[in-house]
């Protein structure tokens, strides 16, 4: 496969990997994995909620909880990459 | 329970069935290219679909038919264990955020058509790549015949299946006719058919469900009638184990099986090769991670969904076959009409996903066996001829299969499936993020988790089957039950890191590597992945 031409690269300006906002984003992600793994924490009956078993409402407020998580992160992200491009873009000039 | 025919059910279902096949044909002409005879047209829709339809098309995608009839059916069964499905679908879209967007670029990038052509192109590996492409393939073709077993359960309950002692031609006809015209309308449109029939999908699906969801406990007396039903049924004693028949939470054996089960599945989903397909359809990178923060909506629907499986304990719904409950509570509860629509949801609802996988399948055979073996010239238009043959083959075979062996082999060969695509994860997701990975170790990874993977299923054994009996076993040195998937791929990562150590002491050659870093984060508009895709085929 043909390469695209090559494009002057400016200076790169290096920029820190790890940075408090995309702590929040993992921390947002890793959350789901925490609570669903960690059965034994939800494995009961009670309370019920209109009659249905906490094991089973439970449950299904992580698929709101974690979507919420999840929407978070991406607009994080968003930021994170907006910031990023525009640091990109003031320096080369 | 084949009573007769229920006349103006099936008056509905063929209505909505009828529908579909129209746009099935007439979907070749949506959003049509100018050159057709290329693999990114017809296996992919000219990557073009942007966040609803990808939403709708991965929606209709992952959430198959034959999941609508499984995962009630287990809660029906056994209880709490069969709820794992929804952490499993809860912890799929956090890890997808975190890859598919990766996978995306690269494959834009350098025109990818499947994980294989990815895997190939990062480590130099055809034997690798192949490795991922058989892989996908076996697991695909398990996971079609169960769509059809799906259409067969409401073929059943609405009393056109036949009972037992019909003519087989007569009583597998509507089955032929619906996949005849599901291989026609697929060869023809190619990944554009299930797209658009996808939008019908779903919608009734979604209809369905939130009014079984209101109508049905309001008919039995709500939820705590419900339950209280499905405690007294559980705590029967199975008359084989010893043991109570199910239970409503599960106890602290149960604990690890569960939380393996969820987390090897969710692993497992986006290694499927009909979940790349839709992925890659996508238009844009942000697509894809839009789309991780709705497709949760599906799992809220699959767990209500699911607890329809304790509503058919309530409502007194026996059947023998347990996939039958759900067709079989909605033919109880609804009105005629509306049973027909259900069962049309049901119906429809296996088409969408049997027509990506074929295409999937196919699409893997014809880039990563095909052209890399047997016929390395080949051109864009030979490459999708040969695709569109091997989506016919793949459903015949796949209907072969379903109407010639016991309805347990495919459910066996699906379980399995699940296990065996687990292990093409380190090469896939691994590589997205390194090239440390040594290809050999990977290969060698890859067959341990194989082998250790179908010779653990093998040797379960349950009250009713002597192998493949479930698909949890003690997990070797903790002692716990667990999901023989999971521990497979653990024995995987382990044997490729060692190796991957041995390998590049010994000075092992490193494959050549066609990628470099900004692919992996290149997005549509950047510079070299613009609006033209590199042609398929054409510089490879």
């Amino acid at each position: 496969m043909s390469d695209a031409p090559e494009v002057p690269v400016a200076p790169e300006v290096r920029q820190p990997v790890v940075t408090p906002v995309r702590v929040v984003i993992a921390l947002c992600l890793v959350a789901p994995f925490v609570a669903m793994l960690w059965v034994s924490s939800y494995a009961k009956a009670d309370p019920a909620f209109i009659g249905i078993p906490f094991f089973y409402w439970y449950q299904m407020l992580w698929v709101l909880v974690s979507t919420a998580l999840t929407m978070i992160a991406y607009q994080l992200w968003q930021r994170d990459q907006r910031g990023r491009k525009a640091q990109k873009d003031g320096a080369s000039r | 329970m084949n009573d007769g025919v229920n006349g103006v059910a099936l008056a509905v279902f063929i209505f909505f069935f009828l529908a579909v096949t129209v746009m099935g044909f007439l979907a070749s002409r949506w959003r049509k290219a100018e050159n057709e005879q290329s693999l990114d047209e017809w296996g992919l829709g000219g990557r073009s679909f942007g966040t609803w339809v990808t939403w709708f098309l991965l929606g209709g995608d992952l959430y198959t038919a034959y999941t609508f009839v499984a995962v009630p059916a287990a809660i029906y069964a056994a209880g709490a264990a069969g709820f794992f499905a929804v952490p499993y679908t809860i912890l799929v879209y956090p890890l997808i955020f975190t890859f598919l967007p990766r996978l995306w670029s690269v494959s834009h990038k350098h025109g990818y058509v499947t994980t294989s052509d990815f895997v190939r192109g990062r480590f130099g590996s055809k034997g690798l790549s192949l490795a991922v492409a058989v892989t996908g393939i076996l697991a695909t073709m398990p996971y079609i015949a169960l769509q059809l077993v799906g259409i067969q359960a409401v073929l059943d309950v609405m009393g056109v299946g036949g009972g037992e002692d019909t003519n087989w031609f007569i009583k597998d006809l509507p089955l032929l006719i619906a996949f005849g015209v599901l291989a026609a309308y697929t060869y023809s449109s190619g990944l554009r058919a299930p797209a658009l029939i996808a939008f019908v999908k779903d919608t009734l699906i979604y209809i369905v469900i939130v009014v079984a969801i209101i109508y049905i406990p309001i008919k039995l007396g709500g939820f705590d009638d419900i339950f209280s039903a499905a405690n007294e049924k559980f705590s029967a004693t199975n008359e084989a184990t010893g043991k109570p028949v199910g239970s409503l939470v599960p106890g602290d054996a149960g604990t690890w099986t569960y939380a393996t089960l969820a987390l090897g599945s969710a692993l497992a989903l986006f290694m499927y090769p009909h979940s790349i397909t839709a992925t890659l359809s996508s238009r844009s990178r942000d697509v894809i991670r839009r789309n991780t923060t709705i497709l949760p909506l599906y799992s809220l629907m699959l767990g209500l969904l699911a607890l329809l499986g304790f509503m058919a304990i309530a409502a007194g719904v026996k059947v023998e076959n347990g996939q039958l409950a759900i067709p079989q509570l909605f033919e109880d509860m609804f009105p005629d009409w509306f049973t027909g629509v259900a069962f049309a949801a049901i119906g429809i609802g296996a088409l969408v996903p049997a027509a990506i996988m074929s295409i999937a399948a196919a699409n893997l055979f014809t880039r990563n066996i095909y052209k890399d073996f047997i016929r390395p010239g080949a051109t864009p238009a030979q490459e999708t001829k040969v695709s569109k043959l091997v989506s016919l083959l793949v459903k015949v075979g796949a209907l072969a299969f379903v109407l010639t062996m016991d309805k347990t082999v495919a459910i066996n060969f699906q379980l399995l499936g699940g296990i065996w695509i687990l292990q093409t994860m380190p090469a896939l997701v691994g590589g997205l993020f390194t090239r440390w990975f040594h290809r050999w170790a990977l290969l060698a990874g890859w067959a341990v988790g194989m082998i250790y993977g179908t010779v653990a299923a093998y040797g379960v054994a349950s009250p009713t089957q002597a192998h493949f009996g479930g698909s949890s076993k003690e997990i070797p040195g903790i002692g716990e039950i667990g999901y023989i998937g999971l521990t497979a791929f653990v024995l995987n990562v382990v044997v490729t890191v060692v190796l991957t150590f041995v390998l590049k002491a010994m000075g092992a050659p490193d494959g050549v590597d066609e990628t470099s870093p900004e692919d992996y984060t290149a997005d549509a508009g950047d510079k070299g992945v613009a609006v033209e895709l590199p042609k398929v085929g054409a510089g490879h």
